[in-house]
């Protein structure tokens, strides 16, 4: 469907209960759903008439370490014949296994792939999860917000035992965040101190 | 007696000329049949997304110059985009018209690295030589007006770094008159030329339902049919006063990838000279002083000019929270940003969609039952530039 809140309402009739929400901004159509209903809802998706997102653009988690339910798995969808895009996305909690698209997608593969080494969530089905970006041998997950900016190991050649070797990091200075905020809104003690006023009047 | 013949394993790169960078294949191949393709890629891995998670908004753009380091402007147009859109700013017109001329050359600058080294990639010398004359005018333009020839660090949200100096437009304008001839000359090499003919046309086809499975983009769709381009459909910036048209291959084989890229450079002329000819004097970024900053004469005089010239240095601009995945058709497909703010001056995520690892990942389903002297040619049409593929 060509039009945006035609196809929202299309989604909404069809999918009922397996769509919890839906919303519409930056001219795309935000969902979320469950993990369990996740597969139902792309193939639909794909394969109805009046939506057609042929397209799977790229899948992402977002990391939220404070939620009960950590990571935010997030499907991007384009569909040619309507010009549409669609942002699928539901949460999991650390350990969650989740499903795969590659059968459905294709290119799920590498993209499943990059998540799993990135993040370190594991997809069930996939035909061949292995770590894609990273060396041969790391450990970690780097896009974890746990994960330090510097990393733990750096590699250097080691002209005594003649071959690269990998190391703790060793760092002059470490890395330093500033916190930049604005001293008339307060930083972050000042903050505190005034909210904790707050409550206590 | 019979004897079982074992399949050999070919490494070929991470060191071979031919693989465009750092990317090691591990072909297994009967006899010079290519039976499977594993590409290894992460070998140029930075770790953008989680610098820019560490950085400010204004500190994130010179990442993207990083990423396809041929067409460095075209990676910024996304994520300035995908800011303005949360920001919810107007670009004034002459700064979408700048952006759209140095984004038509990185595409030009893209495709002719891609055209003439796939040239060389099977067999011919003289393209690249001809054509690297070229990019290095094209280069000279980015150099006058960013101060680099190729780490750009340009664009902006809501506009452009600086206005365009004196005398750049009548040399672009220069440069839209001579360079039909030379792709007229490159042509003359390539298109009709019997090797290049013989080492091209037929190999790597991608049928329509693959190159949609697969979640091919840019030229590597188009060469097999579908006529999507990011510019036409979901047009940003000023592309939808400028008139263009979108070449469509026919057999979606490495020829007629090599054709939509000529032919796509014809256009980019023609785009960039209506660009010239329509663009008018007038402010080239967003004149809301907490996003852009203000021109150094203004700081001398003004203490609110100071005052925001040292917050936008020290701490950047606040992006309410919001998310946005917002793409543009960089010269190698969609290259898209999906960028999560959270009301902080540093991005609380940006993913960063790269065309080249969808079309990479495929390079499996492409070469099987290619010969070996084959994966250079597909490589080469692929166009796969690794700072974009391993981020």
């Amino acid at each position: 469907m060509k039009n945006l809140e035609d196809l929202e309402k299309k989604i909404n009739s069809e999918l009922t209960t397996k769509i919890n929400n839906t919303e519409i901004k930056h001219n795309q159509i935000y969902i979320e759903t469950d993990k369990e209903d996740m597969v139902d809802v792309a193939i639909f998706l794909k394969t109805n008439q009046d939506t057609k997102f042929r397209q799977l653009i790229d899948i992402t988690v977002v990391d939220y370490p404070e939620q009960n339910q950590r990571f935010e798995v997030v499907y991007l969808f384009l569909s040619h014949e309507f010009n549409q895009r669609i942002v699928l996305k539901y949460s999991i909690s650390e350990n969650e296994v989740i499903p795969s698209l590659t059968s459905i997608f294709p290119a799920a593969n590498w993209m499943e792939r990059e998540v799993f080494d990135m993040y370190g969530v594991s997809f069930k089905d996939h035909p061949d999860l292995r770590r894609i970006l990273t060396d041969y041998g790391f450990e970690g997950h780097p896009l974890r917000k746990d994960f330090p900016l510097t990393g733990h190991t750096e590699v250097r050649y080691s002209e005594d035992e003649k071959k690269v070797i990998s190391e703790p990091v060793k760092l002059e200075q470490n890395f330093r965040n500033f916190d930049y905020e604005s001293p008339w809104e307060g930083t972050k003690y000042i903050k505190d101190e005034i909210e904790g006023n707050d409550k206590k009047n | 007696m019979t004897k079982k013949i074992k399949n050999l394993n070919l490494n070929f790169g991470p060191q071979h000329p031919a693989a465009h960078g750092v990317l090691r294949l591990i072909l297994e191949l009967d006899g010079e049949v290519v039976e499977k393709a594993d590409p290894h890629i992460g070998l140029l891995h930075r770790g953008t997304e989680k610098l820019i998670e560490n950085k400010t908004y204004m500190q994130a753009v010179p990442y993207f110059d990083r990423l396809d380091y041929v067409a460095p402007m075209n990676q910024e147009h996304a994520f300035a985009l995908a800011v303005e859109k949360i920001l919810k700013i107007d670009v004034p017109i002459r700064a979408q018209y700048i952006r759209v001329i140095f984004c038509e050359i990185g595409r030009i600058l893209s495709h002719i690295l891609n055209i003439t080294t796939q040239a060389m990639d099977v067999g011919a010398l003289t393209p690249t030589l001809w054509g690297f004359e070229e990019r290095e005018k094209l280069m000279g333009f980015y150099e006058r007006v960013s101060g680099s020839r190729l780490h750009a660090n340009y664009f902006r949200a809501g506009g452009v770094h600086q206005d365009l100096p004196q005398g750049l437009e009548e040399d672009i304008t220069k440069f839209c008159e001579s360079f039909p001839n030379i792709i007229n000359d490159l042509e003359s090499l390539l298109t009709d030329n019997r090797i290049f003919k013989q080492r091209n046309v037929d190999i790597g086809v991608v049928t329509k339902q693959d190159a949609l499975d697969y979640s091919f983009s840019g030229v590597m769709i188009r060469g097999s049919g579908v006529p999507w381009d990011l510019r036409k459909s979901q047009p940003y910036d000023c592309y939808e006063n400028l008139e263009f048209k979108i070449p469509v291959g026919k057999n979606g084989d490495c020829y007629d990838r090599y054709l939509c890229r000529i032919e796509e450079m014809k256009e980019s002329i023609s785009i960039i000279k209506q660009c010239l000819s329509k663009m008018e004097k007038g402010p080239i970024k967003s004149l809301d002083g907490k996003i852009s900053p203000p021109p150094k004469k203004e700081i001398k005089q003004s203490m609110e000019a100071l005052i925001h010239h040292f917050k936008l240095f020290t701490e950047g601009y606040r992006v309410p929270k919001d998310e946005i995945y917002t793409a543009v058709e960089a010269p190698k497909g969609e290259f898209g940003v999906y960028l999560i703010s959270d009301g902080s001056s540093k991005p609380y995520k940006c993913k960063i969609r790269a065309p080249g690892f969808s079309h990479l990942q495929s390079m499996d389903y492409l070469i099987k039952g290619h010969m070996l002297a084959d994966v250079p040619a597909v490589l080469g049409s692929l166009d796969i530039v690794f700072g974009e593929v391993d981020r």
